[in-house]
């Protein structure tokens, strides 16, 4: 499936959690974002807003000095 | 069958706004929560920045608090907006450039927009009466209530019994009986209700999470207007303020000197809109140079650069300067003892 790929680097929380809520808002069920961040912060703050708010990450990676999140959108 | 009502219930992530959600879910309310970033929230930002706070847990308290409640919550970009509310404050500022009763009302009034567009019936809030000095005394409450447009839609869950009844009240969607009447500063009411309800873990209480009531970092902003002249700010700047240390040579520029390793990461990001100093023949921290220098303010700089840098000691110190277009230049320079720093060169 595609996936969307929302680049928050260098954005600290609460601003990446903000726009992954933006993004979602113009998304459909089931698609996926990926989530691109530099504040090691969204670790927490992004799961925890989706378990929140009814969607479902897949999968989180690091690479260096940079966080990503695999997010599939919930109904 | 009744109607199910809806609240939405202002987050701050602090001990007062969990239990006033959590008092009216109680009885049978739908409440999701709404959360204001204005830039000047506390939490996440330095966590974010800094190494030596990696190893603290970190977590944005009004997602935990909405997580632990089992509500929704809604975190609202306000950045621009709230620029007009820290610049023109109608009711002035509290000790520092905190603005915190035109604060409230402008995030009561976002609050009472949000619950026309999303068809909720009524607002929350955390709010004890004779409990913070400026925004929440008997006779600025009702000024809240009423400049926000909110009027009687505002209920306040932990002293609404102080208060006159409000719609949810008189219209029986909550029972005031059920509501309370905390009053002033102490914390133990609310320790207590919070034991009553089992949460056992919190942030500490309100009023610590502004940048804005702190004494340093309203210098700093004060001293950012009075460098540009006027009363304006963007929102690196906000972040700026947030990041190193900030030291005032002249009226022209200033800098601002990376304390560790992430906050030189941090400001690598700045590269491109401010001229940045780095020692070249010695380890030493990464600096913004904000302002427009003079060729002899840049020596000055290079020499305060090499100050902090491991070539503190030494007779000579190669700094290299980046500008913003990407031109270089390369200053050997004697750095600067710290005598010869005047103290209120230090913001």
């Amino acid at each position: 499936m595609n996936r969307e790929v929302l680049n928050a680097r260098r954005l600290l929380c609460p601003m990446p959690v903000i726009r992954t809520q933006d993004k979602i808002k113009q998304m459909q069920p089931e698609q996926l974002l990926e989530v691109q961040c530099t504040d090691p912060g969204v670790m927490q703050d992004i799961p925890a807003w989706c378990r929140i708010s009814g969607h479902q990450v897949l999968e989180t990676w690091r690479g260096d000095h940079e966080y990503f999140i695999l997010i599939k959108v919930g109904g | 069958m009744a109607q199910q009502r809806k609240a939405v219930a202002l987050i701050s992530g602090g001990l007062d706004s969990m239990l006033a959600a959590k008092t009216i879910m109680e009885q049978g309310i739908h409440v999701e929560g709404i959360n204001f970033f204005t830039g000047f929230c506390v939490e996440g930002h330095t966590h974010a920045i800094r190494d030596k706070d990696k190893a603290k847990p970190k977590r944005n308290n009004a997602l935990w608090v909405a997580e632990q409640l089992g509500i929704k919550l809604h975190i609202i970009d306000v950045i621009e907006e709230y620029k007009n509310v820290l610049i023109n404050p109608k009711h002035g500022y509290g000790a520092h450039l905190n603005p915190c009763l035109d604060c409230k009302i402008f995030m009561v009034n976002k609050a009472k927009q949000w619950v026309v567009e999303n068809g909720f019936d009524f607002i929350i809030t955390g709010e004890v009466m004779g409990q913070r000095p400026m925004s929440q005394r008997r006779s600025t409450m009702p000024i809240v209530a009423k400049q926000s447009g909110a009027d009687d839609l505002l209920l306040r869950p932990l002293c609404a019994k102080n208060l006159p009844a409000t719609l949810p009240e008189r219209e029986g969607w909550v029972d005031r009986e059920k509501l309370h009447d905390i009053t002033g500063r102490s914390r133990k009411p609310q320790m207590a209700m919070a034991e009553q309800f089992g949460i056992d873990d919190y942030s500490q209480p309100a009023g610590g999470c502004c940048f804005l009531v702190d004494k340093n970092y309203s210098a700093k902003l004060l001293d950012l207007w009075q460098a540009q002249g006027k009363r304006d700010y963007e929102f690196d700047d906000v972040m700026l303020l947030k990041v190193g240390r900030h030291i005032r040579p002249a009226a022209n520029f200033k800098l601002i000197v990376a304390r560790e390793e992430g906050e030189g990461r941090f400001l690598q990001g700045y590269k491109n809109q401010f001229i940045s100093l780095l020692a070249s023949s010695h380890n030493g921290p990464l600096v913004l140079l904000d302002g427009e220098p003079s060729a002899e303010d840049l020596f000055l700089a290079a020499s305060i650069t090499a100050r902090f840098g491991q070539g503190r000691e030494a007779d000579w110190v190669d700094v290299g300067i980046t500008f913003p277009d990407g031109a270089e230049r390369n200053l050997t320079v004697k750095p600067l003892s710290k005598d010869d720093i005047p103290k209120d060169w230090y913001l």
